[in-house]
């Protein structure tokens, strides 16, 4: 095995685009982003990646400029966080509906307001149905490793969709962890060559991009969109086995972690699920049946695959770092509800909004969602479905 | 060896974050599992901040702030009672203050009855080797006295990794001395 390097969560990022070394980067810093794009600077001026650098003046010209560098032909990523998303929201949809294959680490911030630069995931929850394929990865080495096998899911032929690899802000992206990096040409051999089938520049033959698209055909374009997201269900996978082959890390839409057995689970996302598999340990060492599903890719939703790893859960708690304001739970939780509707799997389901604004999320706190789920097995109904955690009442 | 979780205590640019990463790599060079990161709050200069570490032979998967530290060590002495600097440090923990003042003072202070109190005149120290009160270094020192998470060779040589091109061979090495001098006056009681 190579040597681990400490790294921070943002400079994993920094350096895998460094190795997948982009036609364009276009990118304006933003906490807690901000060391992604620092790091991935230096890269270019010291002469290390012949990357064109872009460094606009707003998020919004950011994806502006990647859409037209994506359009032209170019491989092409950025990266951002919250507010900086939210202002490029324009363009985000309209990077996914032209099928620009664009690679978008975000770091994950609560957006404004009121303002605040901690993690939640208010800002790409809150872009869910933007067409954008979204990756929450656990840990520094998964947010590295994820950069890389993202350029492949994303300009895979069949699928054609941008994609945003999410790591929790300052949790992950500033904490220092090891991380084992892969060999350069081992790297740009897996992504290979990026080749468009209808650059905007070929000028021998010439396509449009964008143009006005009413009535008669936008229904189409957008169906196209939906069946490219379905196609990413069944391509995803294929890109995985390959990206196992080469660098020996297995990637599912999933992780299951002590689920098999299990008659309590938790659902939650990115690096709130190892602190909850750390729980999960130590309830187990009590002969207690805990177990977690962390659902690594939530965009395209892998409904099969969450409904088959929940169906001999008797209770389960869903996490949410986000509000969705539907006062109806969070958006992790809706949707698998949603998804659990139809499959025949009734588990009794409750759901925990935490974290929001960077609050804390400790053991003490997934103990108590464990001790909740113990007594709804107990009682055989859910007493309260939608709960805070870590909140003040 | 079960998990260690250490959690610094200093101000705002005296190199708490510094030590807990320079810590948490040369025990990353040592083969083990390692994490090292701030407490971000709102980041201003001699506001009280805290830094962690965790370090384990195995795979660590919690990522929340350290409530239970086995050691705790305070970079600013004023510190000691200004802020709770003991919470969460077990009845077998480690407290590791900057200080002129005893490790007896410093129960006295703390209220802290059990475990090990180790005292060191970091402050002096870096005055004395780097001409700068910058006490973070040697306070890594005197960590590893009470723990041996790492040699002080082993630490050395990542300090010198990390130092030499940023400061140059003459402050790099004030700052070893530091570390080894405080590894030597560390006071424990």
């Amino acid at each position: 095995m190579s040597k681990k390097i400490p790294l921070t969560g943002d400079q994993a990022v920094a350096y895998a685009m460094k190795q997948i070394e982009p036609d364009v980067v276009a990118a304006y810093p933003i906490t807690p982003q901000t060391e992604i794009v620092m790091n991935f600077s230096s890269y270019v001026a010291n002469g290390q990646i012949s990357t064109e650098l872009i460094p606009v003046e707003s998020e919004h010209s950011a994806m502006s400029a990647c859409v037209g560098a994506a359009a032209a032909g170019a491989r092409t990523m950025t990266a951002t966080s919250a507010n900086g998303l939210a202002l490029m929201w324009e363009i985000v949809y309209i990077a996914a509906s032209t099928r620009l294959p664009i690679v978008m680490p975000v770091v994950n911030r609560a957006l404004s307001g009121p303002i605040n630069i901690h993690c939640d995931h208010s800002d790409t929850m809150g872009c869910r149905d933007s067409g954008w394929i979204q990756i929450y990865c656990e840990n520094a080495q998964e947010v590295y490793e994820n950069t890389i096998l993202a350029i492949r899911i994303a300009e895979h032929k069949k699928i054609l969709l941008p994609v945003m690899v999410c790591q929790d802000g300052f949790i992950t992206s500033h904490a220092v962890e090891g991380v084992e990096l892969f060999d350069d040409k081992k790297v740009k051999d897996f992504i290979g060559e990026y080749k468009i089938d209808n650059p905007l520049l070929d000028v021998d033959n010439p396509v449009t991009y964008g143009p006005l698209d009413l009535q008669d055909y936008y229904f189409e374009h957008k169906r196209q969109q939906g069946e490219a997201m379905k196609n990413a269900l069944t391509v995803i996978p294929d890109v995985s086995k390959d990206f196992e082959k080469t660098f020996g890390t297995k990637y599912d839409f999933i992780e299951e972690y002590k689920l098999n057995d299990a008659e309590i689970a938790i659902v939650a996302l990115s690096s709130t699920a190892g602190t909850v598999k750390f729980v999960v340990d130590e309830l187990r060492a009590k002969g207690i049946k805990a177990g977690l599903l962390r659902p690594r890719i939530f965009r395209p939703f892998p409904k099969e695959k969450i409904t088959k790893a929940l169906k001999n859960i008797k209770a389960v708690a869903i996490l949410d770092r986000s509000e969705s304001f539907s006062a109806e739970g969070g958006p992790l939780y809706t949707d698998i509800k949603a998804a659990l509707y139809d499959s025949g799997v009734k588990p009794l389901v409750s759901n925990y909004i935490y974290g929001l604004g960077g609050r804390d999320i400790f053991p003490a706190d997934i103990n108590k969602v464990y001790a909740d789920l113990q007594d709804v097995v107990k009682a055989g109904k859910v007493k309260t479905a939608l709960n805070y955690l870590g909140s003040r009442e | 060896m079960a998990m260690i979780e250490i959690r610094w205590h200093g101000r705002g640019g005296q190199g708490a974050k510094t030590a807990s990463q320079f810590l948490g790599e040369a025990a990353l060079d040592t083969g083990k599992y390692i994490q090292s990161f701030p407490e971000y709050g709102p980041e201003r200069a001699g506001a009280p901040m805290k830094a962690f570490n965790r370090i384990s032979e195995e795979p660590i998967y919690i990522h929340s702030s350290v409530t239970n530290p086995e050691i705790v060590v305070v970079i600013d002495p004023t510190l000691v009672i200004a802020i709770d600097v003991i919470g969460g440090l077990g009845d077998d923990g480690v407290l590791l203050v900057n200080t002129d003042k005893s490790p007896e003072d410093i129960r006295k202070a703390t209220g802290f009855k059990k475990g090990k109190v180790g005292t060191v005149d970091a402050t002096k120290i870096a005055l004395e080797t780097l001409k700068l009160p910058m006490p973070n270094m040697p306070m890594l020192g005197a960590l590893l006295k009470v723990n041996s998470l790492v040699t002080i060779d082993q630490l050395s040589e990542r300090v010198r990794g990390k130092f030499l091109k940023k400061i140059g061979e003459e402050k790099t090495n004030a700052n070893l001395e530091g570390i080894k001098r405080a590894y030597n006056e560390v006071k424990i009681g």
